[in-house]
């Protein structure tokens, strides 16, 4: 483990769910998830982002992917692949993030939707494994846990 | 190499600002809230008997420290933990559920815009941020 040019190999799973509840119809909202034209007005990148691939095979085993990046920096690419489609109700797919060549995690993110009133609750879960993250000693630094350990010895 | 050690001074000039902010504990107090999700302003003052003001300057003495950021969305600033108090794959996390607050956010707005019984009107109120 003292050599630090070679890749340490580390995974790290974490789950997290968001909610919404948006004043549109399931179907609306299901449109706008499934449609390359009104997916293409709302997912991306942050604004300064540059835009690179974008493609949208929208049925079970079809793929979606959604390149872009900082203007200068390492490209971010989104590779999706769809694993569970019913209409109006729920959308599941598995998706790669690549920085570059390097490849930082893999995810399962499930979409529900459900009819709230005249509107939508959206709930959004994702299963991430991050990968090969924990081991770069520099960026380590920066983490939490040795944060602790100075503010205690600081103490 | 040479990098390194300028790499050091300003790790260390971080480090002294991360110290500052924490040396206090009503910050404590914030960065710990803001450990278990993001929170907005309003939300983050509930526990304290102190004037808006004063908690905004604590917020900022944190975000400068790089301990929280914070994002204001039309009218509601929220803040979340920062880059200085997390590990990679808390930050890997942090900044996936960041990127999809935001994305969800604007197929509200994709939503409301296209909205068919939306009233057509020339000239509109919303606040843009």
């Amino acid at each position: 483990m003292t050599d630090w040019n070679q890749t340490a190999r580390s995974v790290k799973h974490a789950t997290f769910t968001i909610q919404r509840t948006y004043a549109a119809a399931p179907a609306r909202v299901f449109a706008a998830l499934s449609t390359k034209e009104a997916k293409g007005k709302w997912f991306s990148g942050p604004a300064e982002w540059t835009r690179g691939k974008w493609e949208l095979d929208f049925r079970v085993g079809g793929r979606e992917v959604s390149a872009g990046g900082p203007p200068g920096g390492p490209e971010h690419i989104f590779v999706a692949q769809y694993l569970d489609i019913v209409e109006n109700s729920r959308i599941i797919y598995a998706y790669d993030m690549f920085e570059g060549e390097k490849k930082l995690s893999v995810s399962l993110a499930t979409f529900e939707l459900a009819a709230a009133g005249k509107g939508t609750r959206l709930t959004l879960t994702e299963h991430g494994a991050f990968l090969d993250g924990h081991e770069d000693p520099a960026q380590r630094e920066h983490g939490t846990r040795w944060l602790l350990e100075k503010l205690g010895e600081a103490l | 190499m040479l990098n390194k050690r300028t790499d050091g001074n300003a790790a260390r000039a971080a480090l002294d600002r991360v110290f500052q902010a924490l040396a206090d504990p009503t910050r404590r107090v914030m960065v710990e809230r803001l450990s278990r999700g993001p929170a907005s302003v309003t939300e983050l003052a509930e526990p304290f008997e102190m004037s808006l003001p004063s908690i905004v300057q604590h917020l900022q003495v944190l975000e400068a420290s790089g301990l929280i950021r914070s994002e204001k969305v039309g009218r509601v600033r929220t803040c979340q933990i920062g880059a200085a108090a997390l590990g990679n794959a808390e930050r890997w996390i942090s900044d996936r559920r960041a990127t999809w607050e935001r994305r969800l956010d604007r197929l509200g707005d994709y939503l409301e815009e296209t909205d068919p019984e939306r009233p057509r009107k020339k000239t509109t109120n919303r606040r843009r941020p």
